[in-house]
């Protein structure tokens, strides 16, 4: 059958229904492709845990769950730190010793000998981190050395700061315990069940109410916003996932005392999320950071300060490492000189680009690293329990991260032509 | 094509009411941008001579010349990234000299490069405020940013982009060109000197950047426009300036020249059929 009628012109309301379709079509691809850039990698995520749950119905109770919450921290929060500069094209192979030192401070300056207050040592533990990655950014900008050779001599030259802080404590057998009441909770308290309540619903409330009103500022603006049916399906998403994480964190995961509510670690990792994002898409520094990851020339000629955001980026990326190290040593109830700084760094590096972090500067949301940690997290522990070997672990550990590069760089490959 | 050129001397194309300037040169008071025995070496290298050229608002003025005539570093000197060895340059009567591309820019002088200097990772909105985003306590003002921009596109019809928050990666030659210009347009300037905009483009691509340029023009903006390729250049500007080995050998309104004489003023530096010029 011909659409045309015989006089050669397309009836009108057959190219209606056919171009009708294709807008709801073309939005599903670029939702797949570019809205948030993170559907394979969720879908990716959704296959590991239903495996491993097939495989040990323990992998989704309660106290799993939180757990693999809490083995994710460190590597979503170094992995946020290291994002701020893969965002540039640089690199920070030193935070995981950096981290160290910074957990080694706090826990030496709380200790019974030293005394301080948590609410110096605390700030002093991260101020350390930053000044650490602030002074590799002034090496990079202005003596113009790659980032890779300063921050690989950096995480040498660390390891031994880290070991010295250590072994001037006295003879410890090499491991600083906290000491601390704060410093240790900060992971291994947890929020009440109404306090956890409280927290999450109005994580979701906020963010609900900022993409309501940012699409209606677009709308009232004349703007094209997302359509409705898609904000609505987020937000039911955003709320369905609260909850899911509050009943499971309210659950009692103890069998000898009561052991309920939200780690203390989660709200911190949220927060920095928050406001690193905020910075990322909302401020001009982020903006800027972004500029120079792509076209490092354009942003000069555009007149932006090129040398300053960079050292930002640095400084940042050595905030976020301060409270990791924090988290770190919370985690492990102290500080020792078996650190594997190095290995902590891979994973971090590992969590942004699982999540979609381009290694060559341009690309990457703090979000990634997010996603990226728990995928990591996921397998560490997934793979526990189903009693596979370290050797077993680490290669699929690799298997994962290749194919999360490749799937993006086909996505890519596809977006390029599609958009 | 013109045979009887109206005066021996191209400067003397509009009658100057202003008053004549102490340089000694006539009626730059009617010019945007005016030259004067602009010279520029590079150590003993004399890359440019005694330039004397006259830019006109509202009009689209070629600069055209054989590979190493001078071009480039000409432009450079005017968008302040040389500072010229001698000679003056007057911004609308008044002697400026510019020490970077920012005072240039300040001026209302933009420069749109061969590489155009976009980010390909950000959009058409980004990038058109990118170094000078609008703000509302500290946070980006994106609504506000990408009205403006769709506003401006739509002012310099350029309509063959479907959104302004398309990444500039993603874009087509003729549309990064498009972007660049607007976004030098974007920023008050009143010359914009664009560097070989067509070179790279295909047919119809270089059809919209030449309708671009017009627009320009049309808007009372004043063009540089470097080129090789002479259709281009007889399609869109108003005045011609021919390079010859670092010297301005002619220059005056495009009804004096034809593709004959400008191509034996690029090859030769003189030309039989055009008024002897500076």
């Amino acid at each position: 059958m011909s659409l045309s009628t015989p006089d050669g012109t397309v009836p009108p309301e057959i190219p209606g229904t056919i171009l009708g379709r294709l807008p709801i079509q073309a939005q599903i691809k670029r939702l797949w492709q570019s809205e948030t850039g993170l559907g394979p990698i969720l879908i990716g995520l959704a296959a590991l845990i239903l495996y491993f749950y097939i495989r040990s119905s323990v992998f989704l109770s309660a106290g799993n769950i939180t757990n693999l919450f809490i083995q994710a921290t460190i590597f979503i929060l170094l992995g946020m730190a290291e994002i701020w500069l893969l965002l540039m094209g640089d690199i920070d192979l030193s935070i995981g010793y950096s981290a160290g030192i910074g957990g080694a401070i706090a826990v030496i300056l709380t200790s019974t000998t030293h005394h301080w207050p948590f609410w110096v040592a605390l700030p002093l533990g991260v101020l350390a981190c930053v000044g650490i990655s602030t002074a590799w950014g002034l090496l990079c900008v202005y003596l113009r050395l790659p980032s890779f050779i300063v921050t690989l001599a950096g995480q040498i030259g660390l390891l031994g700061v880290l070991l010295y802080l250590i072994d001037s404590q006295g003879n410890t057998g090499g491991a600083l315990p906290v000491q601390e009441r704060v410093l240790y909770d900060l992971v291994n308290a947890d929020l009440t069940p109404f306090v956890t309540w409280v927290v999450i619903l109005a994580a979701i409330g906020v963010l609900s109410l900022m993409i309501l009103r940012g699409d209606q500022r677009r709308r009232s603006a004349g703007l094209e916003a997302k359509p409705t049916w898609l904000t609505i399906t987020k937000i039911v998403l955003l709320v369905g996932a609260g909850i899911w994480l509050i009943l499971v964190f309210n659950t009692d995961r103890s069998h000898f005392t009561v052991l309920e509510g939200m780690p203390v670690a989660i709200p911190i990792d949220l927060g920095v999320l928050a406001l690193a994002t905020f910075i990322l898409t909302k401020t001009r520094a982020g903006r800027y950071v972004y500029a120079i990851g792509g076209n490092v020339e354009a942003a000069r000629r555009a007149g932006i300060n090129v040398n300053r955001y960079r050292i930002l980026a640095f400084t940042m990326s050595g905030a976020i490492t301060g409270i990791a190290g924090l988290l770190y040593v919370s985690r492990l109830g102290g500080i020792s000189t078996g650190i594997e700084g190095g290995q902590y760094v891979l994973y971090a590096v590992a969590a942004a680009v699982i999540g979609g972090t381009s290694l060559f500067g341009g690309r990457g949301k703090m979000i990634h690293a997010v996603i990226g940690g728990l995928v990591i997290a996921t397998i560490d522990n997934g793979m526990a329990l189903i009693n596979v070997s370290a050797a077993g672990l680490y290669m699929v550990t690799a298997l994962v991260l290749l194919a999360a590069v490749i799937v993006d760089s086909v996505a890519r490959r596809g977006a390029s032509t599609i958009v | 094509m013109s045979s009887a050129p109206e005066s021996s001397s191209s400067s003397v194309t509009d009658v100057s009411h202003a008053a004549p300037s102490d340089s000694g040169a006539e009626d730059i008071g009617d010019y945007l941008l005016s030259l004067r025995e602009v010279a520029k070496n590079f150590g003993p290298v004399q890359a440019i001579r005694r330039v004397d050229l006259d830019v006109p608002p509202g009009q689209v003025t070629a600069l055209i010349g054989d590979n190493g005539a001078g071009k480039s570093v000409l432009i450079k000197c005017i968008s302040g990234i040389y500072p010229p060895s001698a000679g003056q340059i007057f911004w609308k009567g008044r002697e400026v000299h510019s020490h970077s591309p920012r005072e240039a820019s300040e001026l209302g002088i933009a420069t749109v490069y061969q590489d155009l200097a976009l980010c390909d990772n950000l959009d058409i909105v980004q990038n058109m405020y990118l170094g000078r985003e609008e703000t509302r306590i500290a946070v980006l003002d994106e609504i506000k940013m990408e009205l403006d921009t769709k506003e401006l596109l739509k002012d310099l019809a350029v309509s063959t982009v479907k959104s302004v928050r398309q990444l500039v990666g993603s874009l087509s030659g003729g549309q990064r060109q498009a972007i660049a210009v607007a976004r030098a347009v974007m920023r008050d300037s009143q010359l914009v000197i664009m560097d070989e905009p067509t070179a790279a483009l295909g047919v119809s691509q270089t059809a919209q950047v030449l309708d671009l340029v017009r627009t320009l023009a049309a808007r009372g903006i004043a063009v540089i426009l470097i080129s090789h390729n002479l259709n281009d250049v007889f399609k869109v500007a108003d005045r011609l300036a021919v390079m010859h080995l670092g010297e301005l050998v002619s220059h005056g309104p495009i009804s004096n020249y034809d593709t004959v004489s400008a191509v034996e003023l690029i090859t030769t530096g003189q030309s039989h059929r055009s008024p002897t010029s500076v």
